[in-house]
This record gives C-alpha cells, structure tokens and sequence, in this order.
C-alpha cells in the first residue's frame, strides 16, 4: 500500500498523460487482473511491467506473484502454470486482491489452474490458438472450454495472440521461436490500452534489457505497440477503463519488493552505522535475491559470501560480527533449522547479528515458492537451552525496509543476535514505496571498545545490559569468547551452578529490557476497546486491515493490532487485548502467535488459521470477524 | 620503538586442563614458542576452534580467540579474514572436528583459499567423547562404539586437503618441536590457507597410535623427513632411499650399487608427487615436512580487490542514489 496523505486536501495527484481514448471510457476505482501463462511466457516480466506502468499512472498498487518451484515444468501443464496478480486503485489498498476481476491465460493451463479464482461475470482473456488439442489435453481438459459453454458464465474475450503477433512481425527475418517469446508484449500492449496505461515506461525497460540485441528490441516494441494498437481498434472491447490515480502522500516513488527493501534496509543501517556490511549466504528460495542484491553494492563497502552451507552462511556472519562488521545472514525455513546451534552461540556470546528468516510453506522442504508464518515458535524458541532473542516481523513490502534497519539496531545496541521475520508473499509481492530520505534516517550509534583500563568482556552496560564490543586488532583486549558456560565479567570457562543461572538470568533480562523503548502498540480502530479485535503479524497486515476498514464501514466494531515486536512482546500488549470483547488471531500457521498470547496473558483468544501457501482473503477475515460478532 | 614479543606474550592466565601426558601440551608450548618471531603482536592475531580437545587451544592463548561450534571453525575464520583481512587468523581442529562433522567447511576453505592457518591435530580417536572412533582411525580399530572392529575406511587428512586443492599442504609430529617450529614458520609465511596435519598422541583413548614416528629407538626408520630438493633419504645412518620401480614408490637400501641420484628428488610443486607421498604406508616410511606449496589468489585478497575496484569505479556508497534508483515517479 502506497503511503496515504496525512492531512485532507493534500495534493490531488498528477493527471495522467495517456493519448485520448478513441473509444468509451468508464471509470472503475479499482481492477485485479491476474496474467497466467506456461513458466515461459514471461508472465511475471508482463505482471511486473504492468504494475510500473500503473504506478507510474498514479494508483495505488499490490502485487503478488505465485510462480511454481519448478524453474520449467513440461510446456503447457498445470505444474508449469505461473502467475502475478496486480491490484490498482484510486484508493488505498492493502492486498493484491482476493480474486481477479481479469485473468489473462496463455494456454489452456492457465485457464484450468485459475479458472475457479474468477467471480461470475469476471472477464477472462485467453490466447485462441493456444488451445489445441495437444494443449488441452496436457492441461486435462477432455473438452474445449472455449466451445463447450463451461465458460458461460464469465465474459470470455478470445484473441488471436499468436497470429497477430507473428503478423506484427511478419518480415522481420527472426525465427518463430523468437517471435512466439514476444506474445507476452502483445498482451501487456493490449491490456495497456484497455486500461490506459502509458507504454513508455515499458518500452525504457525493453530498451535497457534488449540493448545489446537490437532485433529483439524492436520485436518487442513492435509487438507492444501492436498490441496496443489491437485495443483501440478491434471491436473486442466495449470500452476501456480508466482508474484514476490515488491520493498519495507527495514525494519521490519507486515500486519495491520486500526482498529489495530487506536489502537496502540493511545498507542503510551499515551506512548509518559506520561500519562494513557483511552477508554470509547460501542460495534458498525465497530469499537469494537478498543475496543477489547486495552483491551489487560491493562500493559501499559490502562483502557477500556465497556459503557452502547454511550453517558456513550463518558462522560466517559471526566471525565477521566477532570482527565488527554489521553481519547477517538470509536464509528460508529450511536454512533456519541448520543454523540453529550457531545462533545459540551467537546468543551465548553475545555477538551482534541479524538472521532473516523468508519464510515459506512447509514443513520439510514444503513449497518453496509460496509463503507461511510457520517458523515463529522455531524463531522464538527455536535453539538448545535458553537462548532468548529478539524477533520482529516486517508487515508489508516496504515495511521490511523499516524492519531490516531496526534489526541491525537492535542487535548492535544490545549485542545480539536478532531474527528478522519476513515470507514469500513479501518477498516477491511489490507495492509503491516513499523513497526515505536517508538524512533523516536515525544514526545507528556504535561504540567498539578501545580501553583496556577496566575491561572485561562481560562487564555490562548497566541500562541495556549488553556487553563491550571488542574487536580483534585492539590492544589490551585481547580475549577470548566461545559456547562453554562463562564465567560473569570475565568470560572465562566456568561450571560454577549459581554463575550458570546468573547468566542464563542476565541475558534472559537483557532481552526483556528491549521492549522499554517500543513506541505504544497502536489500535486500528476502537481506541478505547470494542467488540472485536484482529490480531496479526507479519505479511497478513493487508488482509486484516483491508478486512477490518470494510467490517467498520458497516458499523462493527472490530479493530486491528498488527505486531511487529514479536519477542519480546510490547509491555502495553496485554493491556490493549483485554480492551475488547474477543481477540481473534489470524495467521498462516496453526496458531503459534495464538499459543504464545494464550500462554503469556490467559486472555482466551481464538485463532483463524490458513495453511495453504495463499494469503487470506480479505473476504475470509471479513467472514470470520462476522460469524464471532454474531456468537 | 617496539619491544621484541617473547612467547609470554602469547600465554594466557587459564590454567591448561588437557590430560597430563596429553599431545596437545606439545603442540601448544611450540605454538607460543613460534608466535614471537612472526612479529605480529597479540592484538592481530585469532585463534578459532571448533570443538574437541583441540578446540580448547584458544583459551590458553594471550590472543584474540573464539572457541565456536562442532566443525564449523573454518566458517567463522572466513567470515572474520575477509572482513578483517590485516588479522592473522588461524584455526585449531582435530580429525573428528575437521573431517567429520566439520569435513565440508574444511574441503571448501581450502579450495577457495582463505588465507588461514589450519593446525589439523590428529590423534585418529574421539578424545572429548571418551574414545569412539575417528573418521582417521583405522579399519578394524576396537573402541566403545567399535567393539568388533570399525568397519569404517579412514580419511587421509593430507589426500584430503590434496584434493580440495589447498596451497600449503604439510606434516609435523607433536613431539618433534623444531619440525613442528620450523612448519609452522612454513605455514605462517604461505599466503593462502596452510594446512597442517599434527600427528598427535592421546594418551588416555589411544596411545602411542604413531609410536614408529615418535619413539626414538625407532621412528628413524620410519620417519621420512621432506625437504625441497633434496633426495628422500631415511634411516637412522641415513642409508635408505625412496627409488620409483616403474609408477610405484619402493624403499631401497643406499650402496651396493644403489646410488642417490636414483632416488625421488622432493619437490613441493609437485601435486602428483605429493598425492603419492601422501598416500605413503607401511612398508614405505611416514613422511613429514612441506608436502606441497604452490601459490594461487586468496579469497579474502580477491574479494577485497573487487571492493576497492568497485569503489574506485562507482565511487564511495551512495546510499541516496541507491534508495532513489530504478523506476521512481513523483508525486506532487
């Protein structure tokens, strides 16, 4: 969700600069199209292009891309279907929508594997001639869908994408291969018209992407254009649609993935801080794009390590954490269980790292590609012995910005590791971002001890509790730190019983005290208590928010507190539940958050659970909020 | 100007607490006795273990140290010399630690070449534990989770570390303290990951396990010390050499007709010789000394030069620049 104006009458937003419609135009205030194709049509390319274009028409947008883990999946199955969904708004919005108002199918398969998301009278485009005999039989279909009236109930809008594009380039001398890879920009032109999109923006992008094969470039514009082209004239649409552009705090855009903003979250807390960013990493889905990144940005300086292992990504940000560099390290649910035990060390000697858990469906090695929140008792809990650490959960794309910065915070003023938790949906979904000014950017204070006049490496800051950071290459400090059981102030290796508890106490304490400096929880909605609150974490914000606006427009009084200090817990927490009536905990688990509320204040909270890899449905939470009103 | 470093330097107040009798004494009292001629004063230098007997060297060293997790030393050395590459950083691990549940950080160090000093101390038994096998103990060794035998076939640490192409590749025994003073100088001046393989003796779990190379009315006939260019010559009267029969190394007796220049020449830039000196058994004598050297970038060198590239090409971060790139729009 774009960032909304703070006052009334803020800014109208720019007018758009599409050429005049030579057609009707209706207005809609928002559109959900979802592009479904094989894996190698270029769905997401088209999907993510689409969405630039409408931010740059000023709306309001939300993406979520669902491709499967199979990288190509047999041409034309339902294992290979990939798709991206884009929500744009003149209003606010939260989610990518629950279901698309258009889908886009390439193939049969595509149709077949969305086909049930669509709503009656929804319209759904298809590529005529990619429904063969042979497609429809490798998608299932005993039947032709676009004949035999199944598809009655929808406006189907059948185009001759493959012909007219072959046609667009007809004497450009590529192969028909090349040709066919272009279809997507066939699409992404006609869909560009419908809803009025500017092009340019995309035609930038192709320029800079085709710019060493320049025959490739001027297919893809050319097959754009003609797309474009095909809209206005063909008699296949009544009209196109225009949404106009959202109310928007003014400022400098860009459109940002969580992935993206977990990066420069990250270099801006190293920037801010003064020292190296180190990122110990091994490849995992969802979360090597952090890698990828971040390994652009070596000027800054940043140092990436490609691990051999989870556990050598993990160590590796410790030594370099040990050496004084802002480390961290990127991994998924799987990833998290190998690095467990080098964590708890972390935890133990109490050195400054942030592990980022993108997390997705599991257990095992699950769904790669879809999202979960399934790994929060393994974040909180998830080590040998007492191991407490601080874990917060970014709500939104851009919010993981926001998230990654105050990890490394966090884990530099109270030397510890700290657990970044984010997922898939964030991951790869995109939304408009206020690009932050990074003057304005609080400074992130690192004090490295130098002094060795009273130096011990368990000597504590007597408010935050945390230990001296002394790196090698320091005179008169030299020491030594490792996983036995330490001696207090000294850090030598002791069994003494009482020293063990004192210890296990104090760390326990330091991580506790970290919840004196959160701002207040806030309450979306009912101040001051009401009937009904929804409680969440992490990326299930938009759902639950978009949820709780439409249930208060009805008069409900069903309010919103989304964590984002998920341990420890904000000390004002309990306080604000018992405000309401009943508390509902919605999260894509079986109840985990739910546990811990239950556990820690005994307010008997209900939980609503998904577990599908998808995201909630705004109309899930609003349907579930209603039933617990009315019982 | 600085005073000379004497091995006090390097001792740490923690009173030792290995078994009396116990190798690792050796190897540590050489250690200190080494560090003062490097010349790099305490504050510069790490000493990362694992865990194991070994692994407890860094609390007696007056050093930076961090004694981590099962295996994983190599890892956390990584992370430390790439960022903090001016640091002299060293790992101690034993032959459980290494090459076992630590074997694929160590094959990966070394191929990628970190610039570490890897001490392997190999006493082919768990120690820690109480006496299991090791993955360098040998076929049909008896132990309390072996007691019909170990069916298991041993790693070679030095085929090993051959194999993962590591740079410096070398042998020393715990109780011969001038070789092992004189490999680690060897080891310490090599620029990439030196990997060193310490014969060392358990005394509780299984002891006397290299008793032909460290008894002295024996191990001169067993021992073969490698020197660079020189002939492989053995023996308590140095009278017997190492000849090729053909691919196949055999043990000659000097004289009779047999004379030096017939005998294998060592030379440490040799990966096929060292691959077949490495793989020396019995009847053919335990070889110590430099197997193989050779010269190749370091990671933490090569990454660190990409750094500065990119920063003299790109300039310094531009942390405004990089939040605003990409496509950005306006709102007024």
């Amino acid at each position: 969700m774009a960032v909304p104006p703070e006052a009334a009458g803020a800014a109208e937003s720019r007018g758009g600069s599409v050429d005049a419609p030579h057609k009707r135009q209706e207005k809609r205030d928002r559109v959900v199209i979802r592009f479904a194709g094989d894996s190698g049509d270029g769905m997401q390319l088209t999907g993510m292009q689409f969405t630039s274009e409408s931010a740059l028409a000023g709306n309001d947008i939300a993406t979520l891309p669902d491709f499967p883990a199979e990288i190509r999946a047999p041409a034309g199955t339902l294992a290979g279907v990939s798709g991206f969904q884009l929500n744009f708004s003149s209003n606010e919005i939260f989610t990518a929508g629950d279901e698309p108002n258009v889908l886009v199918a390439m193939n049969p398969a595509a149709l077949k594997a969305n086909v049930d998301d669509v709503p009656p009278n929804g319209v759904i485009i298809v590529d005529r001639e990619a429904f063969t005999d042979a497609n429809l039989k490798r998608a299932g279909y005993t039947g032709n869908p676009l004949t035999d009236h199944s598809l009655d109930k929808f406006q189907v809008i059948q185009v001759d994408v493959t012909k007219m594009t072959a046609s667009a380039l007809h004497g450009s001398g590529l192969s028909n291969r090349d040709v066919f890879r272009t279809r997507n920009m066939f699409v992404l032109g006609m869909l560009s018209w419908l809803y009025q999109r500017p092009i340019e923006s995309t035609i930038k992008y192709l320029d800079s992407r085709f710019k060493k094969r320049p025959e490739i470039l001027e297919a893809n514009i050319k097959t754009l254009k003609a797309g474009y082209n095909y809209g206005e004239t063909a008699e296949l649409f009544a009209s196109s649609y225009e949404v106009p552009p959202a109310k928007i705090t003014p400022g400098l855009y860009r459109n940002i993935t969580g992935n993206s903003a977990t990066a420069l979250g990250f270099v801006a807390a190293a920037v801010k801080s003064g020292r190296p960013l180190f990122l110990g990493s091994y490849p995992i889905t969802p979360a090597s794009d952090v890698l990828h990144e971040l390994s652009g940005y070596k000027n800054f300086p940043i140092y990436t390590f490609q691990a051999e292992d989870e556990i050598a990504g993990v160590s590796s940000a410790i030594g370099a954490a040990f050496g004084g560099a802002i480390a961290i390290t990127t991994t998924s649910g799987p990833g998290m269980n190998l690095k467990a035990e080098a964590i708890g060390l972390a935890v133990k000697t109490e050195l400054p790292i942030v592990v980022t858990d993108i997390q997705r469906a599991g257990p095992s090695t699950g769904m790669p590609t879809k999202p979960e929140q399934a790994d929060l008792m393994m974040a909180i809990y998830g080590r040998h012995g007492e191991a407490p650490l601080p874990v917060i959960a970014a709500a939104t794309p851009a919010d993981c910005f926001e998230c990654a910065f105050e990890a490394v915070r966090i884990a530099l003023k109270y030397m510890t590791p700290v657990i970044l938790l984010t997922d898939g949906q964030l991951a790869n979904g995109a939304e408009p971002w206020l690009v932050p000014d990074p003057d304005r950017l609080p400074d992130i204070e690192v004090e490295l001890r130098t002094d060795p006049e009273g130096f011990m490496p368990y000597l504590r800051d007597e408010e935050t509790l945390s230990r001296p950071w002394a790196v090698p290459g320091t005179k008169g400090l030299e020491h030594r730190i490792g996983g036995l059981s330490a001696e207090n102030l000294t850090g030598n290796v002791s069994y003494s019983p009482a020293n063990n508890e004192l210890m296990v106490r104090t760390r326990a304490r330091k991580i506790a005290g970290i919840a004196r400096e959160y701002p207040p929880t806030e309450i979306f909605g009912d101040t001051a208590g009401g009937d009904l609150v929804i409680l969440g974490w992490g990326s299930t914000y938009g759902p639950i928010r978009e949820a709780v606006k439409q249930l208060r427009e009805k008069g409900k009084k069903v309010s919103h507190i989304h964590l984002r200090y998920l341990n420890p817990f904000p000390r004002d927490l309990e306080d604000k539940l018992r405000l309401f009536k009943k508390v509902m905990i919605a999260e894509m688990n079986m109840g985990q958050l739910l546990k811990l509320v239950r556990a820690d204040y005994l307010i008997d909270a209900f939980g609503f659970n998904k577990i599908q890899g998808r995201p909630f449905k705004v109309s899930e939470i609003v349907n579930r909020a209603s039933r617990a009103l009315e019982g | 100007m600085a005073t000379a470093l004497t091995r006090k330097d390097f001792v740490s107040d923690q009173e030792v607490r290995w078994c009396p009798g116990c190798g690792d004494y050796a190897i540590l009292a050489g250690v200190q006795k080494v560090m003062p001629e490097f010349g790099v004063p305490p504050e510069n230098v790490v000493f990362i273990s694992g865990i194991g007997c070994s692994s407890r060297f860094p609390y007696y060293m007056n050093t930076y140290g961090f004694h981590t997790i099962h295996g994983r030393a190599p890892a956390f050395a990584t992370g430390l010399k790439v960022s903090r590459p001016e640091l002299d950083v060293w790992v101690v691990t034993g032959d459980g630690d290494g090459l076992s549940i630590g074997g694929n950080h160590l094959i990966h160090v070394l191929r990628r070449n970190v610039d570490l000093k890897i001490l392997l101390f190999n006493n082919r038994i768990y120690g820690l534990t109480k006496g299991q096998y090791s993955p360098t103990s040998e076929v049909g060794k008896v132990t309390k989770s072996t007691p019909l035998g170990s069916v298991d076939f041993p790693f070679n640490p030095l085929t090993v570390a051959l194999g993962a192409h590591a740079t410096f590749v070398a042998r020393t025994v715990d109780v011969e303290q001038k070789h092992l003073g004189e490999t680690l100088k060897r080891a310490h001046d090599h620029r990439g990951s030196s990997f060193i393989e310490i014969l060392q003796n358990c005394n509780i779990f299984n002891d006397g396990a290299f008793n032909d190379v460290t008894d002295k009315g024996i191990k001169a006939e067993h021992q073969l010390i490698l020197e660079h260019g020189k002939a492989l010559i053995f023996g308590k009267n140095r009278d017997k050499g190492i000849r090729l029969n053909g691919h196949r190394p055999e043990v000659v007796a000097l004289g009779n007709g047999v004379s030096e220049s017939e005998l294998i020449v060592h030379d440490e830039s040799n990966l096929a010789l060292a691959f077949m000196l490495g793989n020396f058994e019995a009847p053919l004598p335990t070889p110590i000394g430099v197997f193989y050297a050779t010269s190749r970038p370091t990671y933490d060198a090569a990454l660190n030069k990409q750094l500065a590239d990119a920063k003299t090409k790109q300039g310094p971060g531009d942390l405004k620049k990089l939040l605003a790139s990409g496509d950005t729009w306006t709102v007024d």
